[in-house]
């Protein structure tokens, strides 16, 4: 059995140390807003935060994610309320949706650095695939954002 | 003057159009929690008329919850004031549900906030046929159902008002509805929807409501926000990767590389003896793992050693099929389109001869969410839970390859990760059941992203050869147009039209509304082994690269503005109505720097004229930028702008993936590509900045949104590198053109 750290409590998993993080997530731990996209690291519908950072989960063994505080999109605040999925809702940005867990996930990790991007930097920074081209929709979302928590919103946490 | 095709257009506009209402039945019913159900019924006739055949589909909630009284009900109003819709089409990120939903809500006044929506099923409509072409596909959603769904909502409404002036003993007339709430005028008494329905149920009026005129709308046409963005933020939304059924196993797939080869082999001592292996599946030509776990699966797989028989096809490389295509240019021509007498055009004396041949490579889907299916085989049940645009082919493909009834065969679909096509088929679902049948358990079956773009059935590839005479005055007197393109629906097992040119194959072609006196088209169709299928934007996808490009070409031959030329060769409003509000938005003719060109491109197809104008930035080592682009969509009535302009900027960022760097090729039989490393795909920092506007023409049709945004950006960015370069691009993508070498 593995011990894992994810979104605030301690669970045991029966994996194999191989397996990557995204599998464990979704087939042991039943969270599926984490998505399979690629299975290589390049499209980052599987994005997750390992101790805060963005991580591509499918290429992530989960033996390396022991000791690590992991975050998932139903993890990352109650009741929908992080800043990045605020805005997400205000522009209306997902159209299938599949990718758009790891879109938030990757911006809200994305912006707790770059707290004011530009456009050029937030090309640079954000490089998550979305096949119905929702991108110009999140760019907007991803300043709106900045916005959000440059006035003092912040996500609401689990109790 | 018109050849068939256009035959096919008339009949698309007739059934599109306002006429089918009065054939409409509409039937009140109990709902399940005691409230009013209203069903609109197509007879046979109506079906029989559109060519496609009744057809079912999937849900959001188990078929059996819904009561049989009420399933051919597309609202139904419940005591508590909800209002439920049950859609005909899937949401695969098109915002269908939002805009269907909305059509219904504009006719029957409801409380927005209480609508919730699930899909009818595909099971019980076997029987009922009630809800009309079931498939997503075609940019259909709002064009094959709006008459449907308006009319269930104002029949919802009438007998709503019916019920509450019997109440109150008054006038329907005095009566007046809001936001879920009745209102007698006279007296300002008032109840609610929930109240009325189930009174409602028994009301017989003399004849059905007319739905309201455009000029009445008050929530159609204005920017609604999506009914299926919360759920998308969260996590929470279900696709059917996320299916779960209690003691389920995963199976991981290989197939064979080449598409009508055979598995020979299969050599499994390297996993013989790994924890949670349960089964090795061998099909005819795929080879499944089944194990407790996906991973495990998935590395069993990868680890066996798998000998196939890829027979002749698999010594093809896309060199034999370029030339296959552009030799097919010389080959047998089905006639699509014969206006006037182009070759005694072309004998003439004087004016100007030009002549291009363009080429087109597969391309294909990838769909964020891959290929997947989870099925649950019982004695004599079948459930299939899978993201399709098909439910109804699924559910009879499920049942013959299970052996079960189609009546006990249950299609579940939830949210889908993404069509544009290529979720028509089967596959997938066929082999779960293999491997179902094979191990005795409900199976997850998922396809990796290799396998996803291995086995694609792709956007066809294909040549055509362009001649045209210019008059004196520079007009277009003659054109010819070849397409030499592979067949969709041969390729996907159905009858093609007899005389082997099939409407995809000169979409965008035959039907152009460019006024040009001698005019043929011709289309030589025929198959590789290389499968191909529908692709968001069908044939316009490549078509409108070909076409929109030479257009370009005999502009700047004929000298003269590339805006102006097209518009010189129109009279229909709605398409000069387009260019013009392009031209305007988009400051076409105001000076561009250095290395900067503008391009402009305009089709129809699906129903609506969409024009775009890109602006470019080519560097001088050939590099392309994409700087802007602005759209402008007449897809004649809007019923949700907000997702209108996500299909035009989505159709757009697709259009510009197959322009800059989407390529399939084939080597060996094979697909060469693997994944998104190898098969790019446009991301944020290519995407150039979008705007789209509407330009609403009216009138009695309504036209799709889904694809018609793909076909002009080719053109219009090809366009745009000619005005920055000087330099013509006659074959796609532009990372494969060394623009310094033209």
């Amino acid at each position: 059995m593995i011990t894992l750290t994810v979104n605030g409590k301690t669970r045991q998993v029966d994996a194999d140390p191989d397996t990557p993080l995204l599998w464990v997530v979704r087939d042991e731990l039943e969270l599926t807003g984490t998505k399979f996209g690629c299975g290589i690291a390049q499209c980052g519908a599987c994005t997750v935060h390992v101790d805060g950072a963005a991580t591509r989960s499918c290429s992530f063994p989960v033996s390396a994610a022991v000791g690590k505080k992991i975050t998932t999109i139903e993890g990352l605040a109650k009741d929908a309320s992080h800043p990045v999925q605020q805005a997400w809702l205000e522009i209306d940005v997902p159209q299938c949706g599949y990718c758009q867990s790891g879109q938030i996930m990757a911006a809200a990790a994305f912006l707790a650095k770059n707290p004011r991007p530009t456009d050029e930097d937030i090309d640079r920074g954000l490089t998550n695939i979305c096949r119905c081209g929702t991108y110009p929709r999140i760019k907007k979302a991803v300043h709106r954002a900045a916005d959000l928590m440059a006035s003092g919103q912040n996500a609401k946490t689990e109790a | 003057m018109n050849a068939p095709l256009d035959k096919t257009l008339r009949r698309a506009r007739a059934r599109a159009g306002a006429g089918m209402s009065r054939r409409q039945a509409v039937t009140a019913m109990l709902s399940a929690a005691g409230g009013l159900a209203i069903g609109v019924n197509l007879p046979a006739s109506a079906f029989a008329a559109t060519g496609k055949g009744p057809r079912p589909m999937g849900l959001l909630q188990s078929p059996e919850a819904i009561p049989p009284h009420e399933l051919s009900a597309f609202v139904v109003i419940d005591p508590d004031d909800t209002v439920t819709l049950r859609l005909p089409h899937n949401e695969l990120g098109q915002g269908t549900t939002t805009a269907l939903a909305m059509l219904i809500a504009e006719e029957l006044h409801c409380d927005w906030s209480k609508v919730k929506c699930e899909y009818a099923s595909a099971t019980r409509n076997l029987t009922l046929k009630a809800y009309g072409s079931m498939t997503t596909v075609g940019s259909q959603g709002v064009r094959t159902s709006v008459n449907m769904l308006q009319q269930a909502g104002a029949s919802a409404r009438a007998r709503l008002v019916e019920a509450a002036a019997r109440h109150w003993k008054c006038d329907a007339a005095e009566c007046k509805c809001e936001d879920s709430v009745i209102e007698h005028m006279p007296t300002g008494r008032k109840v609610t929807y929930g109240a009325m329905c189930a009174e409602a149920v028994s009301v017989k009026l003399d004849q059905e409501p007319k739905i309201k005129p455009p000029e009445e709308y008050r929530l159609v046409g204005k920017p609604t926000p999506r009914l299926d963005t919360r759920p998308k933020i969260d996590g929470s939304a279900k696709f059917g990767i996320d299916a779960r059924v209690p003691g389920m196993v995963y199976a991981s797939v290989r197939q064979c590389p080449v598409s009508d080869g055979k598995l020979k082999s299969v050599d499994d001592s390297a996993i013989q003896g790994r924890p949670g292996i349960l089964k090795v599946v061998r099909m005819a030509n795929a080879v499944a793992v089944a194990a407790d776990k996906f991973w495990r699966a998935k590395k069993a797989v990868d680890d066996l050693k798998i000998e196939w028989d890829t027979g002749a096809s698999g010594k093809v490389q896309q060199a034999d099929l370029d030339k296959a295509y552009r030799d097919g240019l010389d080959g047998p021509m089905g006639s699509a389109r014969k206006d006037g007498d182009v070759g005694a055009a072309f004998g003439k004396p004087g004016g100007k001869l030009i002549e291009a041949v363009y080429e087109a490579p597969y391309q294909a889907h990838v769909p964020m969410e891959p290929l997947n299916a989870t099925v649950w085989l019982q004695d004599d049940r079948l459930d299939v839970w899978v993201s399709t645009q098909s439910p109804p082919s699924v559910l009879a493909a499920a049942a013959a390859a299970a052996g079960v009834k189609p009546e006990k065969t249950f299609v579940h679909v939830n949210f889908v990760g993404g069509g544009f096509g290529r979720r028509s088929t089967p596959d997938e679902v066929i082999q779960a059941i293999a491997v179902a049948k094979a191990v005795g358990k409900p199976v997850k079956l998922v396809w990796t992203r290799e396998q996803d773009v291995q086995h694609d059935r792709f956007r066809p590839q294909a040549a055509s050869k362009w001649r045209a005479r210019l008059d004196d005055n520079g007009r277009i007197e003659a054109l010819d147009c070849r397409v030499a393109v592979p067949s969709l629906l041969r390729s996907l097992g159905r009858p093609s039209t007899g005389d082997g040119v099939e409407p995809m194959a000169v979409e965008c072609l035959a039907g152009t509304a460019y006024k040009i006196p001698n005019l043929s088209v011709g289309a030589n169709v025929f198959n590789t082994h290389v499968l191909v299928a529908f692709c968001r934007g069908v044939g316009s996808s490549q078509n409108g690269f070909f076409v929109e490009s030479f257009i370009d070409e005999l502009a700047h031959a004929a000298g003269q503005d590339p805006y102006k030329f097209r518009r010189a060769h129109l009279d229909r409003a709605d398409w000069i109505g387009v260019l013009d509000m392009l031209a305007e938005k988009s400051n076409w003719g105001s000076p561009m720097g250095p290395g900067r060109g503008r391009g402009i491109a305009i089709m129809e197809c699906y129903g609506s004229i969409t024009g775009q104008v890109a602006e470019v930035s080519v560097d001088a080592k050939g590099k392309v930028k994409v700087d802007r682009m602005v759209i402008v969509q007449d897809c004649y009535h809007a019923a949700n702008p907000n997702t209108i302009y996500q299909q035009m900027e989505g159709g757009a960022v697709f259009g510009l993936g197959q322009t800059l760097a989407g390529n399939i090729t084939i080597k060996d039989g094979a697909t060469q590509q693997t994944n998104f490393h190898d098969y790019r795909v446009i991301r944020m920092a290519e995407t150039p900045k979008i705007e789209t506007y509407l330009h609403l023409s009216g009138g009695p049709r309504w036209g799709g949104v889904g694809e018609p945004g793909v076909g002009p950006t080719p053109p219009a960015v090809c366009n745009a590198v000619f005005a920055a370069t000087g330099k013509r691009v006659r074959r796609l993508p532009l990372a494969s053109v060394d623009l310094t070498k033209i």
